[in-house]
């Protein structure tokens, strides 16, 4: 097993913190991780990004061409990451905000509206787990569990209360994927 | 009666101190340097504290203070001593750990490290000699050169418009909170010299009790660099220098 | 401590691998992109646990002279920076060298030159191999291509600098030292004691109890003695050079061309050759991992079946001349880095490698 994701959207968004609790995810589970913030070529356009890299094997690059899953939560990252979905790839991308909707046919584009979520569950802070959330129902490469134990890692002590907020986000998320 | 009747242990009143030995000193007749060597062998060796004692010898004409006083010493970068001091204090906070430093490498390029061990209050003596001066590269202008001194750099006199004013760097030592002593000595009459063992002692003792930095300022003679004899070098000293250097503590907690 | 694995940032790492690995002090001053170091060491408060100094220095330049002042009590002692950082370092670093003191500095590579950028670049090859600072000296450089490796080099550092009385570095870059990957964290090397350091460093500053003072001073104005000073590091470089050299070395027997690079460069190369093999195209990859101790002989044998060679690297071309010195003109060798903070894609690499070297052939 290896996944080559990148997670791409304004700073804010949670991006980093997303990537890295999917990374402790798979830390759970014992796999090889690579973490690899937006930094040097990607940080451009005011956006941020993340890649990770999660695999059963050595993992080599922490830069990509390509990647098996696009998750995108604004035009410019959507602009920018779309042509970058390997052939058969995934591409998830929230509506909010979207004036151009993806068009490529050769691979399967999963629309969340994460956004639209976050204003009726009235908590913005776990729109990043409702978009994870989604993603882990296309692709369950970790487990909840998995999930829940890396959210224990990343987050303080002092705020573990709010663990089932965030678990009720991934639910929420996972139910947005229409089958 | 003959000499050898005469230089008998019993009869010894003065000697020098052990740790002092017999190399022998590359430093001007006159110059200050030599009285204040002594005096930090004399005194670490009255406390006992010579196996106790980590020196940082400065770049100018005391670099080679480490061939002088036999205690284990690093000869530091021009103006770093205050840094490698700071390190060696808090990796054997039991020693006693000084910096003898002139003013070009204290007060010019190493005024940094100066100004910021004593802000963190590093637990170090300075022994600062200022003599107006640098020495070693043949006279030129130091940051402590009076206005109106000549020097190699100021061939005319130290100008305000060209070169600023003189830094008193000790009055800007002792507003930090993390000294605890700051002093001015000099070393040109016997009581004078008396009183600046008494502030090294202090200092030493400073370190030693962990109580911050001491900064222990000599004023000093470059006969040499200011082309006099080592009398009037004194005479022109107490004259002009203690004028902008008055003698006396700044700041004793 | 125990063994752990953790997940966490290049940076963290080496915080980690100091205190576990025993270091005495670390001095240092922040700067983009490695002020993780700094930052974890102040949170894990290492003085309550092992007994570990960390103090923040006023400036770089402060730093460099605080780790020469604990290297001359024998001390493990250590600082981090990134290039603009590591300039202000090089008069200390030849101090250091010229006093023949042990230390561990730590370059996570930014862009320049002058203030550049805060973005990945290998530029300082040439400062960190070549010598930087004045006068003749070498600096132990290891290259780490993984967080593992950010935290294993802290120890293999130390230990190669206190076996040859040299300086050791660490040249990172800017991705290794961002990225997060799971890191095996050695146990608790205990600190060395007291007597311990007086034992491997008779030589160090710990007070002239019972023995005569020494003294640590790189002047020396008899220039005989100079001389011979020089001779005697020289004899140290060659000895290192003899004994020291570290290579990584993948498919090289069985390749069409090769790829040399270090570092995170090294590891974009690995997916380049993974990409090739898709198109049926033979690669193979030599990482420097000492980049002095160069590894000039294993590189001229690998290239001995080579079609040709391509040296990939985050610089204007630096690293590929001692790859040409390697190969003694019987391989063609050409250059693909890019510059200022800019990091190629796989693709990008292997592009360059068609261009430059593959259909030049033909």
């Amino acid at each position: 097993m290896k996944e080559e994701i990148i997670i791409a959207g304004f700073g804010g968004q949670g991006v980093l913190s997303m990537g890295k609790i999917l990374a402790y995810s798979g830390l759970m589970e014992d796999k090889e991780i690579t973490w690899m913030p937006s930094y040097g070529p990607e940080q451009r356009g005011g956006t941020a990004n993340v890649t990770v890299i999660i695999s059963d094997d050595k993992i080599s690059s922490p830069i990509l061409n390509a990647y098996d899953t696009v998750i995108v939560l604004n035009q410019q990252s959507l602009d920018r990451f779309e042509s970058k979905v390997k052939p058969g790839g995934i591409l998830i991308y929230d509506s909010y905000g979207i004036h151009h909707a993806p068009t490529r046919t050769d691979i399967k584009v999963y629309r969340v509206d994460g956004m639209e979520a976050t204003f009726t569950m009235k908590n913005a802070k776990t729109y990043n787990m409702i978009m994870l959330g989604a993603y882990l129902k296309v692709k369950p490469i970790v487990s909840i569990d998995s999930v829940m134990n890396g959210l224990k890692h990343t987050l303080p002590e002092r705020l573990h209360h709010l663990l089932p907020m965030n678990e009720d986000a991934i639910r929420k998320g996972m139910a947005l994927i229409k089958d | 009666m003959e000499i050898n009747d005469i230089i008998k242990p019993e009869n010894c009143v003065y000697k020098k101190p052990t740790l002092l030995n017999d190399t022998n000193m590359h430093y001007c007749p006159g110059c200050s340097h030599g009285v204040v060597h002594k005096l930090i062998a004399e005194i670490l060796e009255e406390k006992g504290w010579g196996d106790k004692a980590i020196g940082v010898s400065p770049v100018g004409c005391a670099v080679f203070a480490y061939k002088y006083v036999d205690i284990d010493w690093v000869e530091a970068a021009h103006g770093r001593a205050p840094a490698l001091a700071t390190a060696i204090k808090r990796l054997q906070p039991d020693k006693l750990v000084f910096t003898y430093q002139g003013d070009g490498d204290l007060a010019a390029i190493g005024t940094g490290e100066t100004i910021h061990a004593a802000n963190r209050g590093e637990n170090i003596a300075i022994i600062f000699i200022n003599n107006a001066i640098y020495g070693m590269t043949g006279g030129q202008m130091a940051p402590t050169t009076l206005l109106g001194m000549k020097t190699a750099t100021t061939p005319y006199g130290r100008r305000v418009d060209l070169n600023g004013y003189p830094l008193a760097i000790s009055e800007l030592v002792a507003h930090l909170d993390g000294s605890c002593y700051v002093t001015r000595q000099s070393v040109h009459t016997p009581a004078a010299v008396r009183k600046a063992k008494a502030a090294i002692i202090h200092a030493f003792e400073n370190s030693m009790a962990g109580k911050g930095t001491s900064l222990v300022e000599i004023v000093s003679t470059c006969n040499a660099g200011w082309k006099m004899t080592p009398a009037q070098a004194n005479d022109w000293m107490v004259e002009h220098m203690f004028k902008k250097y008055p003698i006396g503590d700044l700041k004793n907690e | 401590m125990k063994e752990e694995v953790r997940l966490m940032k290049g940076n963290e790492a080496l915080a980690h691998a100091m205190i576990r690995y025993g270091a005495d002090g670390y001095f240092g001053y922040p700067i983009t992109p490695q002020s993780e170091v700094l930052e974890t060491l102040e949170a894990e408060m290492p003085w309550e646990s092992t007994g570990m100094v960390v103090v923040q220095a006023e400036s770089e330049l402060a730093s460099i002279n605080m780790v020469y002042g604990g290297a001359a009590c024998g001390k493990a002692v250590v600082t981090s920076s990134s290039s603009p950082g590591i300039s202000l370092m090089q008069e200390g670093i030849s101090y250091l060298a010229a006093s023949e003191l042990p230390a561990l500095i730590v370059n996570v590579m930014r862009g320049g030159p002058g203030l550049g950028t805060i973005h990945p670049s290998q530029a300082d090859y040439f400062q960190a191999v070549k010598g930087g600072g004045h006068g003749d000296y070498r600096l132990i450089t290891l290259a780490p291509s993984s967080v593992q490796e950010m935290c294993d080099f802290v120890g293999l550092a130390w230990d190669l600098s206190f076996k040859y009385r040299t300086v050791a570095m660490i040249l990172a870059d800017g991705i290794v030292g961002q990225m997060m990957e799971k890191v095996v964290l050695p146990p608790q090397r205990p600190r060395r004691t007291d007597e311990e350091i007086r034992k491997q460093c008779p030589w160090a500053l710990t007070g002239a109890k019972g023995r005569k003072p020494n003294v640590i001073s790189s002047l020396e104005l008899d220039t005989a003695q100079m001389e011979r000073n020089n001779e005697r590091f020289q004899r140290t470089y060659r000895e290192i050079e003899k004994n020291e050299v570290r290579v990584e070395m993948l498919d090289v027997d069985d390749c069409d061309y090769l790829l040399v690079a270090f570092g995170s460069m090294a590891r974009i190369c690995q997916k380049v050759m993974e990409n090739a093999r898709e198109e049926g195209l033979k690669l193979g990859l030599i990482r420097p991992i000492t980049l002095w101790p160069f590894p000039y002989e294993q590189i001229k044998n690998a290239a001995k079946k080579a079609k040709g060679i391509l040296v990939v690297e985050l610089d204007a071309g630096q690293m590929i001349e001692d790859v040409k010195l390697a190969v003694e003109c019987k391989v063609d060798v050409e250059h693909y880095g890019r510059l200022g903070g800019i990091v190629p894609n796989p693709d990008e690499v292997l592009d360059a490698l068609k261009e430059k070297v593959i259909n030049k052939k033909k």
